[in-house]
C-alpha cells in the first residue's frame, strides 16, 4: 500500500465518521433528519457494504442477500423475547446465526460461478422466504411477523415488565432516545438509536476498509480479474470466496440485527427477492468496488422511497406552481406518476441510466467529474492526459 | 376466472384410483409447466442467440397477460341509456348498461366478447413482436459485449419499469378475466380415454391451455427446423462469427428471433389469463421460476428448456398433495429450488445442457 492511498484512505474514515456524527444536521434541510430514515440509511449502509465485499471484490453476483438480513431479524426477536431487552446479545446471536447460514449456502452456492450462482443463491433465499411463510410458522409466526409480548420470558429482564412493551436498549440506553435540540434555527433531533447503528456502521466501514486493502483483499480482486489464472498458478480459490461469503453474510445479519434492534418486529417480506435486488441496486448506483459508494447508494434509494413516495398530486401543484396553468397541470400530470406510490417507477428508471451510462455507479460520476475538473484548471500533462483517457473510454 | 375446486386438486373422490390420481395430478401440472417452459423457451432462445441474460422477460409475459386485459376494458365499453319504463327501487329511471359491441354488432358483438381472451391473440402477436423489436433495438443491442451483471441488472430495471406503468394504467389489483363460456366448465378427461367415469375431472381451460402451449412450442421448433431463416438462425447459435463472415446479415435475424421469443412469452400469458387473473407483478412472481427452468434444463438447449418446465410444473403439482405434505410438510413451497439445486450440484451444465454455454 502506497503512502498516498493510506493518506486517502485516513481522510475517507474520518470524512465518514464526520458524516455519521454529523448526519442529523447535515441531512435536515434535505427533510431527511428524522431518526427512522437515518437509521435506515445507516442500517442499509452495513448491508451494503457487507454485499459489496463479495459482488465488489469477488465479483459473484448474489440475488440472495436478503435471507440473511431476514434470519438476522428474526435471531434478534428471538433474542429479545427469550433473554433480555438489550440489544448486544441479540446483534451476537444474528451475525452467528446469520453467518452459520452463510456458511451452509455459501458452501453449496460457490460451487458454481456465473449465473448459476447468482440462479442457486436465489433459490436458497426464495426457499427461505417460502418456508418463513408456510412450514417455519411456529418460529417466525408466518405473515403476520414475528413480534415482542407481554407473555415473553425475557429470563433477564423480566422484572421490567408493567403496562407497556419493553423499549430495546444497550444498557438501560433506550433505543428510541431522543433529545431535541435547537440549533442554527433548525429543530434537530439527536436520537440514541441512530448513534449507536451509526458507530456499528463506523467499525464495520473501517474493517470492510481493512478487509480491501489487506492480502485476503487483493486475492479476492484477482478472482474477479481471472479466476481461471488463478486455480492454474495452484491457488485453491473456494476457501476465499467462501470466507468471502460468510462475511457478506455476517454483515446482512448485522443489518437484520439492527433493524429488529430499532423495531422489533421481523417479517418474512425482508427475505424476498426484491428486497435482495434492492441490496444490489444501493451497490450498483453507489459504485461496486469502491469503498464510499454502496453507503451512499444505500443512502440514495432510501431517501428515495422515503421522500419520493410521500409526495402527492397537490403538493406537486405547489412545487410547479411558478409554471403557467395549463403547463403546470401537464407537469404535474407526468410527474405525478413518478412520486408517491409510483417511486419505483423512478427508482427503475434511475437504475437503468445509471447502469447503461455510468456502470461504475456515482462514484465513477464523481471521479471523472473531478478528474475533468483538475484537468481544466491545471493543464499540467499528466491530470490532462489522465481526463483524456477517461472521456475517450 | 376458473375456481380451483378444492376436490380435483386433491384428488381424493371416492373410489379414484392410484392410476386416476396420478394422472390428475401430472394434468394439474401441465398448465403450470406450459406457462414455465414457454417462458423458459423464450429465455434460451434469446440466450442461445444474442448472448444476452433477460431478466425482463417475465415482464414480457405480463404484458401479454394485460393484451386480454385491455381488449376485454376496450369491448366492454359501455353505453348507458335510461329506461323509459322500469324504475329503480330509489324511484329514479333504471339505467341499462350495453356494451357498444353488443349495440352495434347485436349477437355477434356479444361472442366477440365472450371470446375476449382467445382473441386478443390476434392483438398480442403484432404488438409483442414491436415489443421485442423496439426492445432489443433500443437497449439489448447496446449490452452484447458488456458483462452478464450489467445485462441482469438493466434488465431487472427495465422490468420495474414496465410493471410500474401496467400499475399507473390498470391498477394494482389483479383483474379476473373470463374465458369463453364453452369452455368454462369442467371436463371427463377420464371418461374421454376410456376410465370410469367422474374420477378424473379437470377444468376445460386448462386443457386448452397446454393445447395451446403445445401447438406454439411445436410451431417455434418447426420454424427453427424447416425454414430457411431457422437454419441461419441455429448456425448463428453455433458460431455467429462464421455465419457473419458467410455474408448474412445475422444482426437482424437475431432482432426478428428476440421478437419471436417476445411473442411466445406474450402469448403465454394472454392464454394465462383466466387461470390466474393478471395483476402487475405477475411477471416477476414467474421469471424466478422460469430462471430456475432454464437452468434446470440447461442453459442454451431448447428441448431442454420445455422438457424442464414441464417437468417441474408437474412435480410442483406432485408436491402439493395432501399425502406428500403429510410427509414434508412445506415441500409444495420450495420443490422447484430443491430440485434445481440438487440437478446443478449432480449435473452442473442441466439436464440438456450444451458444454461450453456460460462456463467462463
Amino acid at each position: 500500500m502506497t503512502v498516498e492511498q493510506s493518506k486517502k484512505d485516513k481522510i475517507m474514515v474520518i470524512g465518514v465518521v464526520l458524516a455519521v456524527l454529523l448526519g442529523p444536521i447535515i441531512l435536515n434541510p434535505f427533510g431527511a433528519g428524522y431518526p427512522d430514515l437515518l437509521q435506515k440509511f445507516v442500517i442499509y449502509g452495513i448491508f451494503a457494504i457487507g454485499f459489496n465485499i463479495l459482488f465488489g471484490l469477488t465479483g459473484y453476483l448474489s440475488f440472495g442477500h436478503a435471507a440473511f438480513l431476514g434470519v438476522g431479524s428474526y435471531s434478534a426477536v428471538w433474542m429479545f423475547k427469550l433473554l433480555s431487552m438489550n440489544i448486544v446479545p441479540a446483534i451476537i446471536l444474528a451475525m452467528v446465526i446469520s453467518g452459520l447460514f452463510a456458511l451452509l449456502i455459501g458452501f453449496i452456492a460457490l460451487r458454481r460461478s456465473g449465473i448459476y450462482f447468482s440462479i442457486l443463491t436465489l433459490a436458497f433465499a426464495q426457499m427461505s422466504y417460502n418456508l418463513a411463510y408456510s412450514v417455519l410458522t411456529p418460529i417466525t409466526n408466518g405473515e403476520t411477523g414475528l413480534q415482542i409480548l407481554h407473555g415473553d420470558p425475557r429470563v433477564l429482564d423480566a422484572a421490567v415488565e408493567d403496562g407497556a412493551l419493553p423499549v430495546t436498549n444497550l444498557f438501560g440506553l433506550n433505543m428510541n432516545a431522543t433529545a431535541d435540540v435547537s440549533l442554527l434555527g433548525m429543530d434537530i433531533q439527536f436520537n440514541a438509536g441512530y448513534y449507536i447503528c451509526g458507530l456499528i456502521m463506523i467499525v464495520a466501514f473501517y474493517i470492510a476498509l481493512r478487509l480491501f486493502r489487506s492480502p485476503f483483499g487483493m486475492m479476492l480482486k484477482a478472482i474477479k480479474t481471472n479466476q481461471n489464472r488463478l486455480n492454474f498458478t495452484g491457488v485453491n480459490s473456494r476457501p476465499y470466496t467462501l470466507t468471502a461469503f460468510v462475511i457478506s453474510g455476517i454483515y446482512a445479519g448485522l443489518a437484520g440485527g439492527l433493524l429488529a434492534c430499532t423495531d422489533p418486529l421481523a417479517g418474512a417480506e425482508r427475505m424476498q427477492w426484491t428486497a435482495s435486488g434492492e441490496v444490489v441496486l444501493m451497490t450498483i448506483l453507489g459504485g461496486a468496488g469502491t469503498m464510499l459508494g454502496p453507503i451512499l447508494g444505500a443512502g440514495v434509494i432510501k431517501y428515495f422511497e422515503n421522500i419520493f413516495s410521500a409526495y402527492n398530486e397537490s403538493e406537486l401543484m405547489d412545487v410547479f406552481s411558478f409554471l403557467p396553468h395549463w403547463l403546470q397541470e401537464l407537469v404535474v400530470s407526468v410527474s405525478s406518476l413518478f412520486v408517491g406510490e409510483g417511486w419505483h417507477l423512478t427508482l427503475g428508471v434511475l437504475f437503468m441510466l445509471i447502469v447503461i451510462f455510468l456502470p461504475g455507479g456515482l462514484m465513477e460520476g464523481f471521479n471523472r467529474l473531478v478528474k475533468l475538473a483538475r484537468g481544466g484548471y491545471r493543464k499540467d500533462g499528466a491530470s490532462a492526459s489522465a481526463a483524456g483517457k477517461v472521456t475517450a473510454e | 376466472m376458473i375456481p380451483e375446486t378444492v376436490s380435483v386438486r386433491d384428488g381424493t373422490q371416492p373410489g379414484a384410483g392410484a392410476m386416476d390420481v396420478f394422472l390428475l395430478q401430472v394434468l394439474n401440472g401441465l398448465d403450470k409447466g406450459s406457462a414455465y417452459a414457454m417462458i423458459a423457451l423464450g429465455l434460451t432462445l434469446i440466450f442461445g442467440t444474442l448472448g444476452v441474460v433477460n431478466f425482463a422477460h417475465g415482464a414480457l409475459f405480463m404484458l401479454g397477460a394485460f393484451c386480454s386485459v385491455a381488449l376485454n376494458k376496450l369491448l366492454t365499453l359501455e353505453k348507458i341509456a335510461l329506461s323509459e319504463t322500469e324504475m329503480t327501487a330509489w324511484g329514479t329511471p333504471l339505467e341499462i348498461r350495453t356494451p357498444y359491441a353488443e349495440a352495434w354488432f347485436g349477437d355477434f358483438g356479444a361472442w366477440v366478447i365472450d371470446w375476449s381472451v382467445p382473441l386478443s391473440i390476434l392483438i398480442a402477436i403484432p404488438f409483442m413482436l414491436l415489443v421485442g423489436i423496439v426492445m432489443e433495438r433500443g437497449l439489448i443491442r447496446h449490452f452484447y459485449k458488456r458483462p452478464h451483471a450489467e445485462q441482469i441488472l438493466v434488465t431487472f430495471g427495465l422490468a420495474i419499469v414496465l410493471q410500474e406503468i401496467i400499475k399507473a394504467w390498470f391498477g394494482a389489483n389483479p383483474i379476473p378475466q373470463p374465458a369463453p363460456e364453452a369452455l368454462t366448465g369442467m371436463m371427463d378427461f377420464g371418461a374421454a380415454i376410456g376410465m370410469d367415469a367422474g374420477n378424473v375431472v379437470y377444468p376445460a381451460w386448462r386443457l386448452v391451455y397446454f393445447l395451446f402451449a403445445a401447438a406454439v412450442i411445436g410451431a417455434v421448433f418447426a420454424f427453427l427446423q424447416f425454414t430457411t431463416f431457422g437454419m441461419v438462425v441455429r448456425a448463428g447459435m453455433a458460431d455467429r462469427e462464421t455465419v457473419g463472415l458467410l455474408g448474412i446479415n445475422i444482426d437482424k435475424r437475431f432482432t426478428l428471433t428476440f421478437g419471436i421469443a417476445a411473442v411466445v412469452a406474450g402469448l403465454a400469458g394472454v392464454m394465462y389469463s383466466p387461470i390466474l387473473s393478471p395483476n402487475y407483478h405477475l411477471g416477476m412472481d414467474f421469471l424466478v421460476l422460469s430462471f430456475v427452468v432454464v437452468v434446470v434444463g440447461g442453459m442454451g438447449s431448447l428441448p431442454g428448456a420445455v422438457a424442464a418446465g414441464m417437468l417441474l410444473g408437474i412435480l410442483q403439482s406432485f408436491a402439493s398433495m395432501n399425502e406428500v405434505k403429510a410427509i414434508f410438510p412445506g415441500i409444495d413451497q420450495i420443490i422447484i429450488y430443491l430440485v434445481a439445486v440438487v440437478i446443478l450440484l449432480a449435473r452442473p451444465r442441466g439436464l440438456l445442457g450444451r458444454k461450453g454455454v456460460m462456463e467462463s
